[in-house]
């Protein structure tokens, strides 16, 4: 399968990145190219033009907290000092091929519904760095997932990095999956942070995936856990409220029906809070 | 518009002018003529068109020529020299690991990518080594045999 025919760029700088958009309207940014290439492969979309962001090396490296855009999927896996949920998932994308080329900034700009890494950063309340060249600015998670294949990326805009607390003593985090087999997209993502003081927990944070247009954050599932001591009681108390939480209209297709995916949708909160819960008590 | 590019593939160096849109599966098979990569599902997921882009797996229907220009490419056709076979090659005969043989091109550069990554793979990391790549004639046993034959072979 080709492509239609579009103009191709390399971009050697954040700004030249930038410039390069401003330049050519109806351009997109070519990363890992593993959201971008199938969809001009499968006539999804058409672009005039793929500005290449993937050889700036500002954008490839991992420092303390900030994942530059074009980190892969493998080398955030591979890092050390990143939350427990994120590494989690970033190692259970699609397969290790796709992990060594597809990019969490290209993963999370592309927005599917279906992919990890949104829930995960949703739960994890990341920050999302962006630039225009000149100018810049941080949008946190909650805001950044706007829609189905949408987020709050502006025309001209480039995803920079993601920013992420390091899990400090007595907080844990966790992803579960129910995967589609052949893509390994989840059907059910859930990801969790919990924080434990005292033996109660005393902060948590809970969002799903492949559920919704775009990643979901439960506020009920995480008000339940509050004050308790995250033993498996009161965790399967408080994942059954995700059921009633969702909205009516819920993603379905052949592989998972929008009923059997809500129904899923509780036990996978609970396997990720339960993790998150142990992670936090070690 | 068309671009230059340079790369190594099995230890040859070459430069093409390509079409942005050319992918690196097609320029390998229809520029160089090295049809030992196939094409399977062309979604990324089936594996078939697995070759090794500066030393890692990577699925060449989802890679760009141009994103390759500067890079190494090994494909199953730089794995041995035309007269012997390579421990993995000499492990999938040996153990039955390919019935069509379809899948076998990209089922070795994956496993290749896996074995340098872990020398000594239990068979569950086998299996999830290989999980991007597919076997239509549902022959993984035989597949996990071999890699296990290999990875003894090439210790």
């Amino acid at each position: 399968m080709y492509p239609s025919s579009f103009e191709y760029y390399r971009a050697e700088s954040v700004r030249e990145a930038a410039k390069l958009l401003k330049q050519h309207p109806g351009a997109k940014l070519l990363a890992g190219g593993h959201s971008i290439i199938p969809l001009l492969k499968l006539r999804q979309t058409e672009v005039s033009a793929l500005i290449d962001i993937g050889r700036i090396a500002d954008l490839r490296a991992i420092n303390g907290g900030m994942i530059g855009a074009c980190c892969t999927y493998a080398q955030v896996a591979a890092a050390g000092g990143l939350p427990a949920a994120l590494t989690e998932a970033a190692s259970h994308v699609g397969d290790p091929a796709v992990r060594a080329r597809g990019t969490i900034g290209g993963g999370v700009a592309h927005a599917d519904p279906a992919s990890d890494l949104p829930t995960v950063l949703l739960a994890l309340n990341a920050k999302f760095h962006i630039s225009k060249g000149r100018t810049a600015r941080v949008v946190p998670a909650i805001k950044f997932f706007t829609g189905l294949y949408e987020t709050a990326l502006k025309e001209g805009e480039l995803l920079v990095a993601i920013e992420v607390d390091a899990e400090a003593r007595g907080t844990g985090s966790a992803y579960a999956k129910l995967e589609n087999p052949a893509s390994r997209y989840a059907m059910v993502g859930a990801a969790a942070s919990v924080t434990i003081v005292n033996g109660v927990c005393t902060d948590a944070s809970v969002a799903v995936g492949g559920l919704t247009t775009h990643a979901w954050r439960s506020k009920r599932v995480a008000g339940a856990l509050l004050e308790t001591t995250l033993d498996a009681d009161s965790i399967s108390k408080a994942s059954k409220r995700i059921v009633k939480e969702l909205p009516d209209d819920l993603l379905g297709d052949m592989h998972a029906s929008a009923d059997y995916r809500r129904a899923m949708s509780q036990v996978f909160v609970e396997r990720a809070v339960t993790a998150a819960a142990a992670r936090a008590k070690k | 518009m068309t671009h230059t590019i340079s790369l190594t593939v099995n230890g040859k160096a070459h430069c093409s002018v390509v079409e942005p849109r050319l992918l690196l599966v097609h320029y390998l098979r229809d520029v160089l003529g090295l049809t030992g990569t196939n094409i399977g599902c062309d979604t990324s997921q089936c594996g078939s068109c697995t070759v090794h882009l500066d030393g890692e797996a990577v699925k060449a229907c989802t890679v760009l020529a141009v994103q390759a220009d500067g890079a190494t490419i090994k494909t199953i056709e730089g794995m041995a020299s035309p007269t012997s076979l390579h421990p993995l090659q000499e492990a999938f005969r040996e153990e039955h690991g390919l019935q069509c043989g379809y899948c076998t091109p990209g089922m070795i550069m994956a496993a290749d990518a896996l074995l340098r990554h872990n020398h000594k793979p239990s068979e569950a990391q086998i299996r999830q080594g290989l999980e991007g790549n597919m076997c239509r004639c549902t022959g993984y046993q035989n597949i996990v045999k071999a890699v296990q034959n290999a990875a003894l072979k090439m210790a």
